[in-house]
């Protein structure tokens, strides 16, 4: 065998990348069954429920952290202020509970936005890092402002801001986002939405 | 004993990976901005780079050589390398879940860091024992970490300074790295 791999060389050149390959693709395969980390399908299931901003208002420091500690520690699922009600009701029907009201402290009435103070920016762009979306353009030294569209209301930029000039206000009425007010019915939405109507 | 501790030194800071022989750049550029994520790009590294040269020594030695097929290593090396990150990520996912945490981000990147390549490229080329290439990947790992410590704190400092418009950005970070590997270049004749 080994003299006839060292009178090929094409042959044994073929067959070593050959078996190499298969001998780590199996080891690897190996691994993938032997070292498999056991996740709950439920905590998959709540973090495609979750807003996917990783804000951390819940007080976790991600989507995916929340949702392991809703799973596991029995966390309230009333934490997460940018999915609001709709998340909430969702979470619920996963769960099959009743879904609870929106945790006071953790909640700013209604969908929020960021505010930037454009006389007061000066370009410090820390902000920028904060934001988990992108939705703050600007450059150093120059002016940032909120793209409206994009910000989903975490809060995050505001802390971080070192003149104060970020502030929350409830997302303005426009023709894009008004919609008829419907009867209010307890309603159990099937699915966490963004869209308004 | 002394010259395996001559290797070592050498490879840490006469031959530094990063500033004395550009490779690696890129995730040197790339991760720089913050130390936290420095730090956790250059523990990964660390440990991806000694444990490739001695896997990549062992493939060397006893597959390609007898097979007179060195001149496939790198593409041999390739392969034991991706298999080495990819086998690490999974057993360090299983056994530790907060080092996956500070690591698993990186270990994936590490797979294309051409440090990882140049080190058992180099291994080979300077005939280095078994032990000779686990210093020498140990400590080229060591000084690339060492460097993109070093560099992503002067990259914190540089954010806040106050830079001409034409080079603000990655242009400012390659001034200020071209300005280290010339420091660097002091060390040179010290071991």
């Amino acid at each position: 065998m080994y003299a006839l791999l060292i009178s090929y060389p094409l042959l044994s050149a073929l067959v070593a990348l050959g078996s190499l390959s298969v001998l780590f693709g199996g080891v690897l395969g190996f691994a993938a069954v032997r070292f498999r980390v056991e996740s709950n399908p439920i905590v998959a299931q709540l973090s495609d429920l979750l807003p996917q901003s990783q804000c951390g208002q819940c007080g976790y420091p991600g989507c995916a952290n929340y949702a392991d500690a809703i799973v596991s520690n029995e966390e309230a699922i009333n934490k997460c202020p940018p999915g609001g009600q709709a998340t909430i009701n969702a979470i619920a029907e996963l769960l099959g509970i009743e879904p609870p009201a929106m945790d006071e402290e953790n909640v700013i009435s209604g969908p929020m936005i960021a505010y930037i103070d454009e006389t007061d920016c000066y370009g410090c762009t820390k902000c920028l890092r904060a934001c988990p979306v992108d939705a703050i353009i600007g450059a150093t030294k120059m002016m940032h402002t909120v793209i409206d569209t994009d910000c989903t209301g975490c809060g995050l930029c505001v802390d971080t801001c070192s003149k104060n000039c970020i502030a929350m206000y409830p997302v303005p009425v426009t023709t894009q986002n008004w919609c008829w007010e419907l009867p209010e019915y307890p309603v159990v939405t099937s699915r966490a939405s963004n869209v308004p109507c | 004993m002394l010259s395996d501790a001559a290797l070592l030194l050498s490879a840490i800071l006469v031959n530094n990976f990063v500033l004395s022989q550009f490779l690696g750049l890129c995730p040197f550029m790339g991760v720089s901005n913050k130390v936290e994520t420095a730090i956790g790009m250059a523990v990964a590294t660390t440990f991806v780079m000694t444990l490739a040269s001695a896997c990549a020594y062992f493939v060397f030695h006893w597959l390609l050589v007898p097979l007179g097929l060195e001149y496939l290593k790198t593409i041999f090396f390739i392969l034991v390398i991706a298999s080495v990150v990819q086998l690490t990520k999974m057993i360090i996912e299983k056994t530790s879940p907060v080092l996956y945490r500070v690591l698993g981000v990186f270990l994936p990147l590490i797979t294309s860091n051409c440090a990882v390549l140049g080190v058992v490229l180099q291994n080979t080329a300077k005939d280095h024992s078994f032990v000779q290439s686990l210093l020498w990947g140990f400590g080229g790992a060591l000084g690339f970490a060492l460097v993109l410590v070093l560099f992503s704190s002067m990259r914190e400092r540089i954010a806040a300074a106050d830079v001409p418009v034409a080079l603000q950005g990655t242009a400012i970070g390659m001034v200020a790295a071209s300005l280290i590997s010339l420091a660097f270049m002091g060390f040179a004749g010290l071991v």
